[in-house]
């Protein structure tokens, strides 16, 4: 079973997914480890930019199923509205009239117990497109992406996740930003919640939204400051008060940003970020039960 | 004929509310008694939806003319569709003022 890591933050623009990309490299680099890197914001899939090297290995749809009325059989009661939470169903006997809106449709299926009528038949809607990638020998991408207008990000995000097996040392679940049911759809099942955050005013008040939500959530947890130095130290109070643990910094200069932009980092020897990720590995590591296959000679 | 004026609270001293789908309440006024009803709008909190859901509300409701600020492009086309006309006012107003303006035409 591979041990599962979700990189979230509470804003866009901390460096999350720099993050998540700079951790595979380096699980891969220092541990000899198999890597799978879930890109998990369905809206605006970026993860796999950063590797122009990828193989594609596979493209799927994804559908849902929405009902549709039939205006024959239908007789207008409205029972299947009163019955949608989402609001997606419009009935007007007045004027013999009766639709479902596919885009708020959360195929609940409410509707079709609803209707004694049989007015209601399915038909497939796609709500996204799966794809999967490999680079190297040692690195796995997926990705999802979200059809325009469609309201079905966690679907999307719970039929990506179906998709990953467990054959890599470690998945990486780049959440999407903010703290919506997308990112608890991320966190469902994680092993391990790794928190990028900034050390401004706003960078520490979005932290603890989300640190409420992990204490919530009940999941193991620790904060990766990003661009340390840029603010100032109230984080590290703040996080003394949550009793969070600093699993380690990574201070701010525009060179390492390239750096790690560019994916170049070529020879550990003079990578200038190789020193702020050991500490962040070791804590993780720390966190992990004995991987047999993770390899430490390097270390 | 009914008018709905879309409002901020439940009397005629209330601003004017110029969200349709979401507005707290409906000031519902009829044309052929002049009877005055303010109407809580249920759908104000909705996740989604709410827009197409009012516009449910005031074709059963048997609402000929709807005064609101911003209709989205859902409650438009439901409308249009009924033949609820929809009137745009942009200026701040309370709901007395364009009450009293409705009931002059
Ligand atoms: S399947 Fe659920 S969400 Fe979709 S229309 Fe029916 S009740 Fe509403
Ligand atoms: S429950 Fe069935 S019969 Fe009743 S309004 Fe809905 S689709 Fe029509």
């Amino acid at each position: 079973m591979a041990f599962k890591i979700a990189v979230v933050s509470g804003k866009g623009g901390t460096g999350k997914t720099t993050v998540s990309v700079s951790l595979s490299n380096y699980f891969q680099r220092l541990w000899g480890a198999a890597v799978h890197l879930v890109d998990c914001d369905v809206e605006e899939p970026n993860t796999a930019l950063f590797f122009p090297e990828k193989n594609m290995r596979s493209v799927a749809p994804v559908y849902q199923e929405i009902p549709e009325t039939d205006l024959e059989r239908c007789t207008f009661c409205r029972e299947c509205s009163t019955y949608c939470s989402y609001n997606a169903i419009v009935v007007l006997p007045s004027v013999k009239f009766a639709q479902v809106d596919p885009n708020l449709c959360h195929s609940c299926g409410a509707c079709l117990h609803a209707c004694k009528e049989d007015a209601l038949h399915l038909y497939q809607k796609q709500v996204g497109e799966l794809r999967h990638y490999k680079v190297g020998a040692t690195l796995k991408i997926s990705e999802a992406e979200l059809t325009i207008g469609s309201a079905m990000q966690t679907f999307l995000i719970r039929e990506l996740k179906k998709t990953i097996g467990g054959d890599s040392d470690l998945i990486i679940y780049d959440a999407p930003p903010g703290m919506s049911c997308s990112v608890v759809a991320t966190l469902s099942d994680v092993d391990l919640v790794l928190v990028v955050a900034e050390p401004t005013p706003f960078g520490v008040h979005d932290m603890c939204l989300t640190l409420d939500l992990l204490k919530e959530l009940d999941l193991p947890h620790g904060v990766v400051v990003n661009k340390a130095g840029m603010g100032n130290d109230q984080i590290y109070e703040v996080l003394e008060r949550y009793q969070t643990p600093v699993f380690g910094r990574i201070p701010f200069n525009r060179d390492f940003a390239h750096a790690y932009a560019q994916g170049l980092l070529s020879s550990l020897d003079d990578d200038p970020m190789l020193k702020w990720f050991r500490r962040i590995l070791f804590e993780i590591e720390r966190r992990m039960p004995a991987y047999e296959r993770v390899d430490h000679s390097e270390r | 004929m009914k008018t709905v004026i879309t409002a901020a609270g439940n009397n005629v001293s209330a601003a004017f509310d110029k969200r349709f789908g979401r507005a707290a309440w409906f000031c519902v006024y009829d044309h052929a008694n002049g009877a005055l009803a303010f109407e809580k709008n249920d759908f104000a909190d909705a996740q989604g939806g709410a827009g197409t859901k009012v516009s449910e509300l005031m074709v059963e409701w048997g609402v000929g003319k709807v005064i609101s600020g911003d209709f989205g492009p859902k409650a438009k086309d439901l409308l249009d569709r009924f033949k609820v006309q929809m009137v745009v006012v942009e200026e701040d107003a309370t709901v007395e003022t364009l009450l009293e303006r409705i009931k002059k035409q």
